[in-house]
């Protein structure tokens, strides 16, 4: 990499890099060497960087207007959203945001499971984006509850109360979270103040995040390792920049589409009606993002075991690295594993259904089943999967693809390494 | 490209499945052409006028619209009411005001900036008065409804006998596209009830769609800039993307690799 031995070229420029090496890092940030092939799976990484300065910019214009006070909330939405200028369009996008970020980072996820982006030596920036990720779901369960509507007042009931299931200290901690004996306004106040505090740490775990992912490089679609900067790479600017843009307008434009004519289709209808400590909702449901955990949660009868279950769907994906024990990183040279991703994002997709119906009859068996392969699928298949499984010849790099294929990753770094 | 097939035909699969189930447990809505709908979609000005005269004659006097001013009736993409006639709308409601210099509250005549006047002081007062049903506010009721204007518009015209064998309490309707069946607000609309300024034919029918329009604009006042916005915004960004990927070929010509 060439950001060791630069040196700007005028004399302030140095003078200024020689105190503070802000020239070098932008210059690093430039030359980047990123793979050529990587395909349009991998700008989701820039399109989340977007997502979560517009939440941040809109969240901000948004704060300046809403009254986080439980008799007030839901009337200063209302100001918001008819006496404010523009302050519909904000909010609108503040609301729809969290949706397409929450679609950006599911992209993101699953794009890193197929092509074994977490595999060494990323598993740093797998373990952060994870971080990442449970934060997200902080962030966005708490922004659900400040409308202060029914679906807001119930489901921060219905979240914190899983706590309740820890023993003996369950119901103190709940207490704790709430501020008094049920939901109230120190409840609302205290997810404020957090739901502000929260993107801020998103931010700083991004650039860990990047920093992290800029000492190993990018992963690509081949999953071998490339030589920097080689015919296989090109720098990140421009042809980088110019692609992550193209697919960041594309991204837009559906985003666009949602809050200008669907801006409520994601939401639920109940969030329009004040809280409401009296009437309990007909069924209680979380965003769509968070149905999959949902249904994990409500598929185990006991209630502890039920919050063990979700967590651990979740931070099962952190020891992913050493759960996945194939020396290949992308699926397209695993045949097998490749059918078992699919399979596993079916699984996902099906339990996220199963989380929006009620928990009952047959949604409940399916649910179950779901929740059983989910676990299977990372405690089982995953480490078995790396010793049985017969993979394709990989390239030696990426400009010859299907020349030199060699039997394994392994004889393929040995034969990079002899002709270096 | 293969499993980006497999990917989405699993996504439609999902929502075919989905919406085929959706369907099957709910009651069918009855339909109307909404002029608000679809990407150009505005109100109909003379439905709003008319749907505010319902609003005003009939359902003022339970419901109340606590987020909506007077000055909304004669701001841009509302009904649209000439600005004297809204000061003559807020003016024959009394407002209570004060304290004044004596300490002492007042009422006088609504102003543009007032808020619209509620029915009851407060939920106590208008349950005691409907039978300990609340009478749930106005302003953006067609939001606060899974089925929005059509579940609004069908409800309206949903009264019937109950069935056999369906038991109704004292002050308790049968309504045939409420959630349950059961509604405590009797039928609130009968053919001629309000008498149209423009020769409209006051059928419940036209009522329903009056009064829904009306309640569309309520909860979503700027509706009609944001599908003004919307079509310009999304112009624009496919122009940009176009332009943007041109740029991008023209980019990546320089190197051996497809983008």
């Amino acid at each position: 990499m060439s950001d060791h031995d630069y040196r700007p070229k005028s004399k302030v420029g140095q003078w200024f890099n020689d105190r503070l090496p802000l020239l070098t890092l932008a210059n690093h940030l430039t030359d980047y060497p990123t793979p050529k092939n990587l395909n349009y799976w991998w700008t989701f990484g820039g399109i989340l960087t977007f997502c979560l300065i517009t939440q941040i910019v809109t969240g901000l214009t948004l704060a300046m207007h809403y009254i986080a006070h439980a008799d007030m909330a839901f009337e200063s939405v209302e100001h918001i959203m008819r006496d404010v200028n523009y302050g519909w369009l904000i909010r609108y996008i503040h609301a729809n945001g969290a949706s397409m970020f929450f679609l950006a980072v599911y992209i993101h996820i699953f794009r890193s499971l197929f092509y074994g982006s977490y595999k060494a030596p990323r598993e740093i920036i797998w373990i952060i984006g994870i971080i990442i990720y449970l934060l997200m779901m902080a962030a966005a369960f708490m922004g659900y509850v400040l409308p202060w509507g029914q679906m807001s007042f119930w489901g921060a009931t219905v979240i914190t109360n899983l706590f309740s299931a820890i023993p003996l200290v369950g119901e103190g901690i709940v207490t704790w979270l709430w501020g008094g004996y049920s939901v109230d306004n120190p409840t609302l106040t205290r997810f404020f103040t957090l739901h502000y505090l929260i993107p801020f740490l998103i931010l700083g775990l991004v650039v860990l995040h990047i920093w992290a992912l800029h000492v190993p490089g990018n992963n690509n679609p081949v999953g071998i390792d490339v030589k920097k900067p080689s015919k296989d790479t090109v720098p990140f600017h421009p042809y980088i920049v110019i692609k992550d843009g193209f697919a960041l307008l594309m991204f837009m434009i559906v985003f666009a589409f949602f809050v200008f004519y669907a801006p409520n289709i994601l939401g639920h209808a109940d969030n329009y009606i004040e809280a409401n400590p009296m009437v309990t909702p007909a069924h209680i449901v979380p965003e769509w993002y968070l149905l999959p955990f949902y249904a994990i949660l409500r598929s185990v009868p006991d209630k502890l075991l039920g919050v063990v279950a979700m967590l651990s769907a979740i931070l099962i994906l952190a020891v992913l690295p050493w759960l996945d024990t194939s020396k290949i990183r992308s699926a397209v040279f695993r045949p097998l594993y490749k059918q078992f991703y699919w399979i596993l994002v079916a699984d996902v997709l099906i339990l996220g259904y199963v989380g929006a119906m009620p928990a009952e009859g047959l949604y409940l068996l399916i649910a179950r089943v779901a929740t059983a392969y989910y676990f299977l699928h990372f405690l089982v298949i995953l480490p078995v999967l790396g010793f049985k499984e017969k993979t394709l010849p990989v390239p030696l790099s990426i400009t010859e693809p299907v020349l030199g294929g060699s039997p394994n990753l392994a004889a393929a770094r040995n034969k990079e390494s002899k002709i270096e | 490209m293969k499993n980006l097939y497999k990917f989405f035909s699993i996504i439609v699969i999902i929502i075919a499945s989905n919406s085929y189930s959706f369907a099957a447990e709910k009651v069918e809505y009855l339909k109307t052409d909404w002029s608000f709908k679809g990407l150009f979609g505005k109100f109909d000005r003379a439905s709003l006028q008319r749907g505010y005269q319902v609003y005003t004659e009939v359902c003022a006097s339970c419901h109340s619209m606590k987020y909506l001013s007077y000055r909304n009736l004669a701001e841009k993409g509302g009904p649209e009411f000439p600005e004297d006639q809204v000061k003559a709308i807020a003016a024959s409601f009394e407002v209570t005001d004060g304290p004044n210099s004596d300490g002492e509250m007042f009422t006088r005549p609504g102003k543009l900036s007032d808020k619209f006047v509620m029915p009851y002081d407060n939920v106590k007062a208008a349950q005691a008065a409907n039978g300990g049903a609340y009478p749930p506010d106005m302003s953006v009721l067609v939001k606060a409804r899974g089925g929005g204007v059509d579940y609004i518009y069908s409800l309206l015209q949903g009264y019937e006998e109950a069935p056999e064998g369906v038991k109704l309490d004292d002050g308790v309707y049968y309504n045939k596209y409420m959630y349950g069946n059961k509604i405590r607000m009797a039928a609130p609309l009968s053919d001629g009830l309000v008498e149209y300024g423009d020769g409209t034919n006051a059928t419940v029918e036209q009522m329903s769609k009056d009064v829904t329009t009306f309640l569309m604009w309520s909860a979503e006042p700027h509706l009609e800039s944001r599908h003004q916005m919307g079509f310009k915004a999304i112009v624009y960004l496919i122009i940009l993307t176009v332009l943007v990927y041109f740029s991008m070929k023209k980019i990546w010509s320089r190197v051996e690799s497809e983008v």
